[in-house]
C-alpha cells in the first residue's frame, strides 16, 4: 500500500464530492451561482414562454424592403422590451423573418397578438380626411382619468403635430374627430374647444392593463410592414415546470440504474467508471453553463444519451482490460494495453456520433439545434473523461496496491 | 464460460437467417409507409395544436360541440384524462385561436392553455426538406469518414445497416400511426449515430484481428470471432442506453414520449443491425469482389 497514492485518490474523491454538492445544492444562500446548475439557461419548453417566427408579407400598397425590415425589427424590439421579461431574443432570419423568444410571459398568446399588431394610429375629421398619424406622436402613457377614475391613454404630440392638432380642433369645434387604430374606430369624441397644448386622451378601456398595452403599441410606433405568424409555440409555466421536474427525476433514475449496473458487473473498474461518470456530468454541465447552452427537452434527451455513450466508452475499455488480464498481463500493463487498444474504437465511434450531432446542430432549428449541441458537447466530454479521467484514476487505484484480488478487476 | 470462448453459433454462416429476419421486420413497415404513410404532426403538415386543461371534468362531445361552432369539425381531439385534452386543428389565426379558447372557457367552465402551437404549411415543407438534407449530409460525411478509417465497402455496409434502423423506426411509426413531429427527425439521426457507433466497434475489432490473424483463418471466421469478442460490450451498452430510455419513457413528461419511443425502437434495431447485418453484408461485398476464388472455408 502506497500512502501518497491513497491520499491522492482520497483527494480526488473528496474534491469531486465537494464540487458535486456545490453544483446541485444551495449550500451558501444568496450566492447566485451556487448551485451552479442555476447558471444553465432553460429553454422555453422548460420555463414556459413563447417562440414565434414572423414573416413580413408584401401587400399591394407596401412592399417589403430591407429598410422596412430594419424598422420592423427595431419596433418589435421596443415592444419586446416593454414586456419586461429577462433575456428576450429578437433575431432576423434570412431577409424577411423575425424570430422572437420570450421566456416567462404569463399570457403568451396575448404577447404574440401585441407583437404583430400594426398599431397604425390615425386621427380623421368627420369628412374622412386623415389629419394626424402616429408618426407625429411624441409619447403615449396609460393613466386614470382624474375625474371619472376610468383607465385611459394619454397622448402627447410632437411640436409639429401639436400645431396641426391645434388648427384641426379649432376648425372642427362641435364636430367629431375620429381616432382609429389599425383602421378601426376606437373613439370619436366631439371637439368642444380648440386644444393648443398637443395633448389628447383615448378612453375608455376595460382595465389599466388594456390601456397599458395600447400605450406600448403607440409608443413603439406603427409597423412599416405586415407581419404574419409562420410558426408559434407557447408553453405555459406550469407545464414547463412539470416537464423540468419529470426530466430530472427520469434522468436521475436512469443514471442511478447505470451506476448500480456498472458496479454490479464490473466491480472495481465499475466504481472507477462511476467516479469518472460523475466527473463527466459535472464537466458537461459546466460547459453548458459556460457556453450559455439553452437546455430544452430534446436537449435533456441529448445529454442523457451522451451520458450513455460515456458509459459505453468505459464498457469498451473494461472489456479490453479483462482480455488483457486473461492473457496473463499484470494489472498495470493490462491497464495500459487495454486503453491503447480500446482508444481506436472509442475514437472512431465518437467521431461518427459527433458528425451526426454537428449536422443536427447545423441544419436543425429551435429544439433540434439544442439536441445537436448537447449531444456534441456530451460526445466530446465523454472522449475526454473516459480516456483521461478513467485511465488516470484506474492507474491510481492500481498503484495504491489496495486491491490484490484481480477478480475484482474482472479477471 | 464466457460467450467469447464458447461462441454458441457462427454469425456469418447463419447470415441468411439474419437477413430474413430483417426483411420480415422491414417489409410490413415499407408496405404501411406506401399505403398509409406517416401520421404527420403539425410540425410537418402545418396546423394548430392546443394542449388544454379544463377546470372541471369535460367530455370529448362537449369539446367537439364548441369546435363545431367554429367550423372545425375535422379536428382531432385527444383525451389524456378527464380534464386534459390535446386538440389539433387546421391552422388557426391568432384571432381564431383567441376566440376558440374564449368560447371553450366560457362554455365549459374555464380552461388553461398549457401549450399552444401554430405551424404554417411553409414551415412544415422546410422542415421536411431540412430533415432530408441533414440525413443526406450526415450519411455522406459518415461514409467518407468510415471509408477513410476502414474501407469503402465497410462504409457502405454501415450505411445500409443504418438505413435499416431508420426504416424499422419509420415502419413501426407508420404501422401504429404514431404521430411524428420535428423531434422525430432528431431521434432518427441519433439512432443512426448509435447504430454506426455499434457497427464501428465491431469493425474495429475485425480490423485488429485481421492484422494478427491465425494461420489459415478465413475471413468469415475472423469476423465471427470479432463479433463474439465484442458481444459482452454490445449487450452491456444496449442495456445502459435502455436504462436511460426506459426511465425517460416511464418517468419523463408526455411531451418527450414519441422521441423516447423512437429512440428505444432504434436502439434495439441498431444493436441488431450492427451485429447481424453490417458485418455479414460487408462479408458478402468482399466475396463479390473475390468472385471465382471463394475465401469461404467449406463447412
Amino acid at each position: 500500500m502506497k500512502l501518497d497514492k491513497v491520499l491522492k485518490l482520497a483527494g480526488i474523491i473528496v474534491g469531486v464530492a465537494i464540487i458535486t454538492v456545490l453544483a446541485i445544492w444551495p449550500v451558501i444562500p444568496n450566492v447566485k451561482w451556487i448551485p451552479f446548475t442555476n447558471l444553465i439557461k432553460q429553454g422555453l419548453d422548460l420555463k414556459g414562454g413563447v417562440y414565434v417566427v414572423l414573416e413580413a408579407v408584401d401587400t399591394p400598397d407596401i412592399p417589403v424592403t430591407a429598410d422596412s425590415m430594419k424598422q420592423a425589427m427595431a419596433i418589435i424590439e421596443n415592444r419586446v422590451n416593454a414586456f419586461g421579461v429577462a433575456e428576450p431574443i429578437v433575431q432576423l432570419q434570412g431577409s424577411r423573418r423575425i424570430i422572437v423568444e420570450l421566456a416567462g410571459v404569463s399570457d403568451p398568446d396575448e404577447a404574440v397578438r401585441n407583437l404583430i399588431k400594426t398599431a397604425y394610429l390615425e386621427f380623421k375629421t368627420s369628412d374622412g380626411k386623415t389629419v394626424l398619424t402616429g408618426r407625429q406622436l411624441k409619447t403615449a402613457q396609460e393613466g386614470k382619468n382624474p375625474q371619472t377614475g376610468q383607465p385611459e391613454v394619454n397622448l402627447e404630440f410632437e411640436p409639429d403635430g401639436a400645431k396641426i392638432f391645434a388648427e384641426v380642433t379649432a376648425a372642427n369645434v362641435g364636430k367629431p374627430i375620429m381616432i382609429l387604430l389599425d383602421g378601426q374606430v376606437v373613439q370619436a369624441p366631439t371637439v368642444r374647444e380648440a386644444i393648443p397644448n398637443g395633448k389628447a386622451q383615448i378612453s375608455p378601456y376595460e382595465s389599466l392593463e388594456a390601456a397599458h398595452n395600447v400605450a406600448i403599441l403607440l409608443r413603439s410606433g406603427a409597423l412599416p410592414v405586415k407581419l404574419e405568424v409562420m410558426e408559434k409555440r407557447t408553453v405555459g409555466p406550469t407545464l414547463g415546470a412539470d416537464s423540468l421536474n419529470k426530466s430530472i427525476v427520469a434522468g436521475l433514475a436512469g443514471c442511478i440504474a447505470i451506476l448500480i449496473f456498472m458496479i454490479g458487473y464490473y466491480r472495481v473498474p465499475g466504481l472507477v467508471a462511476n467516479l469518472a461518470l460523475v466527473i463527466y456530468t459535472l464537466v458537461v454541465l459546466m460547459i453548458y453553463a459556460a457556453l450559455h447552452v439553452t437546455m430544452t427537452l430534446p436537449g435533456v434527451a441529448g445529454f442523457l444519451l451522451s451520458m450513455a455513450m460515456a458509459v459505453d466508452t468505459n464498457i469498451i475499455i473494461f472489456e479490453r482490460l479483462k482480455e488483457e488480464l486473461w492473457s496473463g498481463k499484470t494489472l498495470r500493463s493490462a491497464i495500459d494495453a487495454g486503453f491503447k487498444r480500446a482508444f481506436v474504437a472509442v475514437l472512431d465511434s465518437h467521431v461518427t456520433t459527433l458528425i451526426a450531432g454537428m449536422v443536427l446542430y447545423y441544419f436543425g432549428t429551435g429544439p433540434i439545434k439544442g439536441f445537436g449541441i448537447t449531444l456534441s458537447i456530451g460526445v466530446l466530454a465523454s472522449l475526454f473523461t473516459a480516456v483521461a479521467m478513467t485511465r488516470w484514476i484506474l492507474q491510481l487505484v492500481a498503484g495504491t496496491n489496495l486491491i490484490h484480488n484481480l477478480k475484482l478487476f474482472g479477471k | 464460460m464466457s460467450l467469447r470462448e464458447s461462441m454458441p453459433f457462427h454469425f456469418i454462416k447463419l447470415r441468411k437467417i439474419w437477413y430474413t429476419i430483417s426483411v420480415l421486420i422491414i417489409l410490413p413497415g415499407i408496405i404501411s409507409l406506401f399505403l398509409q404513410g406517416l401520421n404527420l404532426g403539425i410540425d410537418f403538415s402545418g396546423g394548430s395544436l392546443l394542449d388544454l386543461k379544463f377546470n372541471q371534468p369535460t367530455s370529448i362531445e362537449q369539446v367537439r360541440s364548441v369546435l363545431d361552432e367554429f367550423g372545425l369539425e375535422g379536428s382531432s381531439i385527444q383525451r389524456s384524462n378527464e380534464t386534459d385534452y390535446l386538440v389539433r386543428t387546421r391552422e388557426l389565426t391568432e384571432d381564431e385561436n383567441t376566440n376558440v379558447v374564449k368560447e371553450l372557457s366560457d362554455k365549459l367552465g374555464g380552461v388553461t392553455v398549457q401549450r399552444s402551437e401554430r405551424v404554417g404549411p411553409v414551415m412544415g415543407k422546410e422542415l421536411i426538406y431540412k430533415a432530408f438534407q441533414a440525413l443526406a449530409v450526415a450519411s455522406v460525411l459518415i461514409v467518407i469518414y468510415v471509408a477513410w478509417r476502414f474501407e469503402l465497402k465497410q462504409g457502405l455496409a454501415a450505411i445500409i445497416a443504418m438505413l435499416h434502423d431508420a426504416l424499422v423506426v419509420l415502419g413501426v411509426f407508420s404501422i401504429f400511426q404514431i404521430e411524428v413531429g420535428s423531434d422525430f427527425v432528431a431521434a432518427v439521426l441519433t439512432i443512426i449515430g448509435f447504430s454506426l457507433m455499434d457497427t464501428i466497434v465491431i469493425f474495429d475489432r475485425v480490423r485488429e484481428n485481421s492484422l494478427n490473424k491465425k494461420k489459415g483463418e478465413a475471413l468469415e471466421d475472423i469476423i465471427n470471432r470479432s463479433m463474439w469478442q465484442t458481444m459482452t460490450r454490445s449487450i452491456n451498452t444496449v442495456l445502459a442506453v435502455l436504462f436511460v430510455l426506459v426511465a425517460l419513457l416511464l418517468l419523463g413528461g408526455t411531451t418527450m414520449r414519441s422521441l423516447v419511443l423512437a429512440l428505444l425502437i432504434g436502439t434495439l434495431s441498431g444493436a441488431y443491425s450492427s451485429i447481424c447485418n453490417a458485418s455479414p453484408l460487408w462479408f458478402d461485398f468482399k466475396r463479390m469482389e473475390t468472385k471465382g476464388k471463394p475465401k469461404t472455408a467449406k463447412a
